[in-house]
């Protein structure tokens, strides 16, 4: 009896747990969503539960996750690669939330293929022509000859559509060939294990293990990220549930405080403020 | 058991009471008889609602998934989704074709039954009627280990040190791989062969001589053929590590201690008794393996092998991870090199986008795909259900 009664606690306790609405704990924020938002993420609940004290949570789920979150009223905050989309937004209102957008930073989306890959810059016509499967050999493109491996993210991945928009355009589907990873670091390590293989990550998971092509003649850096002449950049964004107010405001305006920022050139990625 | 013991109890209780003049020594008391039967009746009533509940729980799955499976045939009908090849359910317009990906699913599920079923029942074989007690005991739960290791685990070797080490060395380890695992079989089937064939002359010297002729002949025939495919499938370059043949191979593993276990079970069970009745009549201990234990235990080791596969087929993590998830079939369609990708881990992959707000033909496919995999187990299940049931007919000699 006494065994039952200690599981009946233990589930009731945890049935309160797990119904406490995640915005209703003032001491505490949850963050869901990008992989590519992750680190920046990541950095900052470091850097503001050491400040401030409040907890934070990050999870990486991709973009569509953190809307979904965003959405269903599970986290404060939603990191985001992308826009949201008018489909995500008209669900959100029809729930009683209203998404209100934050510029955190910007990206540039780095093109990358093996260390030992003799192709340096590509156009952005070729990646197109690469990743619709019209080129499948590296000798098509200026590389040696063997085949093109094409590796891309799942369908729920902010940068998975933003590749989308800046190099395919609305009319041409990815090849049935490509392979998808579930993550940038993934991608980067799929690509850093495999000679042939071609990926796209975000400018902050570009090392040494991997080489970062220059599309259209523009190295991918800081720099042309964000005086605009890199092609493949993009915005990334934080959303929150209303006006940000207390913690969340906080939080939200880290990107704006030096500390911020450094923090956001440390992780490899480009200031907006 | 309860209740007999209970009586016999009692039994004892009356005869030292005898003299007293009390109730008879075989009547339990009225009082007792009460308690024991609402005691009875208590205990079978939770058996049978814990029983009933995991038969509900069954029927309910069943249930929730066909419930959201069936809006997407409402929305998109039977073809595309069985017929097309085409998988780009972000796309605008959506294109929602699965066969690619259900032979994807079907194509790792039988490249790990092919490496895991023979290796499986050849290991029961070894741990039940080979290897010393002392032995088995040791070996038995090391093999089963291998079911306690996370999934996951499997996946991050699959993708991180196998598939690299597929495509740097991927020719040799073909090469080693055929040549350690055919060279046994195939002096098998000479040394078989020889004897078959010899077995037609008459006269013993001429025989001994045809044998070995012919064990020479398929001997040297023997050798070519293994270094003409070695050195050919050395030459095989793979391109990409992350493919059917990684995920075969690892699922296989993971298939492994089901059916090593299920089996060597079933052959242990064959008892000690058909063995000796096999020996006694003249069989050696291959004839007695072949012929008698591994009939009589047909019916369990089907269980285990059907119980393997299903843990193939439905396993995710690693798939979601190492098959590369290119959602294509192969060309030719038997490439085990190429990557492919599974029904499981569409589902897994794609769930995170697929939400009822943002587009509902691409949520319900995902439920359309789990019933199909629900759908598989089920009749797989049922077969082999069937097929134990008629082997035990015969087996019984109805």
């Amino acid at each position: 009896m006494k065994l039952f009664r200690k599981i009946f606690l233990g589930a009731a306790v945890f049935g309160l747990m797990a119904s406490a609405d995640a915005s209703a704990a003032a001491n505490k924020l949850v963050l869901d969503g990008s992989t590519t938002v992750g680190p920046i993420a990541k950095a900052f609940a470091a850097h503001f539960t050491k400040t401030t004290g409040v907890p934070v949570t990050v999870s990486e789920s991709g973009s569509g996750n953190g809307a979904k979150s965003l959405i269903n009223k599970t986290c404060d905050i939603a990191d985001m690669s992308r826009p949201m989309k008018d489909n995500e937004v008209a669900a959100a209102r029809s729930k009683g939330v209203t998404p209100v957008e934050h510029v955190v930073a910007l990206d540039g989306l780095a093109i990358i293929v093996h260390p030992s890959n003799r192709v340096n810059s590509l156009s952005r016509a070729q990646i197109r022509g690469i990743y619709m499967g019209r080129y499948t050999n590296w000798s098509q493109v200026g590389g040696p000859n063997a085949p093109i491996v094409i590796i891309q993210r799942e369908s729920n991945s902010g940068t998975q559509d933003s590749f989308k928009e800046l190099v395919m355009g609305k009319d041409n589907p990815i090849s049935k060939r490509a392979e998808t990873q579930a993550s940038n670091g993934a991608i980067k390590s799929r690509v850093a294990s495999t000679p042939n293989a071609v990926g796209f990550v975000g400018l902050g998971f570009v090392d040494n293990s991997i080489k970062a092509l220059l599309v259209d003649g523009v190295d991918p850096d800081a720099r042309t990220v964000k005086n605009g002449t890199y092609p493949l950049h993009r915005a990334l964004f934080m959303y929150t549930n209303g006006q940000p107010s207390g913690v969340v405001k906080q939080f939200i305006d880290l990107p704006k405080t030096p500390e911020g920022k450094r923090i956001i050139s440390e992780t490899g990625f480009v200031n907006y403020y | 058991m309860q209740a007999s013991s209970l009586q016999n109890c009692n039994v004892m209780n009356g005869d030292g009471n005898a003299t007293e003049g009390r109730s008879s020594a075989f009547v339990v008391s009225a009082r007792k008889r009460k308690l024991q039967q609402i005691t009875r009746t208590a205990g079978e009533s939770t058996l049978f609602l814990i029983a009933a509940f995991v038969a509900v729980i069954v029927l309910f799955i069943f249930y929730f998934v066909a419930r959201d499976a069936v809006p997407f045939f409402e929305i998109r009908g039977f073809r595309e989704f069985f017929t097309d090849t085409r998988w780009y359910p972000a796309d605008e317009p959506p294109v929602f074709g699965a066969l690619s990906i259900i032979y994807g699913s079907l194509m790792v599920t039988v490249g790990s039954a092919l490496i895991a079923i023979p290796m499986g029942v050849a290991a029961a074989i070894c741990l039940s009627d080979v290897l010393p007690f002392s032995v088995r005991q040791y070996v038995k739960p090391v093999i089963e280990m291998l079911a306690a290791i996370p999934s996951v685990a499997f996946g991050f070797f699959a993708l991180v040190i196998f598939a690299p080490m597929l495509q740097n060395h991927g020719g040799s380890i073909l090469m080693w791989s055929w040549w350690i695992m055919a060279t046994p079989l195939i002096l098998l089937m000479i040394v078989v062969g020889a004897e078959l064939v010899s077995s037609r002359i008459e006269d013993d010297r001429r025989r001994k001589v045809a044998q070995r002729v012919l064990l020479v002949v398929m001997g040297a025939l023997a050798l070519l053929i293994l270094i003409l495919v070695g050195f050919r499938l050395r030459s095989i370059e793979i391109m990409t590590g992350t493919n059917a043949l990684n995920v075969s191979i690892i699922l296989s593993f993971m298939a492994l201690p089901t059916i090593v276990s299920v089996a060597e079970d079933a052959l242990q069970a064959v008892g000690r008794d058909l063995r000796e009745g096999s020996y006694a009549l003249g069989a050696t201990r291959a004839e007695t393996i072949i012929k008698t234990i591994l009939p009589a235990a047909s019916s369990g080791i089907l269980a285990g092998v059907i119980l393997g596969i299903m843990r193939a087929l439905g396993e995710t993590m690693v798939v979601w991870m190492a098959s590369g998830n290119s959602a294509h079939i192969p060309e030719p369609w038997y490439n085990y090199l190429d990557s492919v990708r599974t029904l499981t881990a569409t589902i897994a992959g794609d769930m995170g986008e697929a939400d009822q707000v943002t587009g509902s033909a691409r949520f319900h496919v995902l439920f359309a795909m789990g019933l199909l995999l629900l759908v598989i187990s089920f009749v797989s299940n049922f077969i082999s259900e069937r097929i134990v049931v008629r082997q035990r007919k015969i087996l019984s000699g109805q």
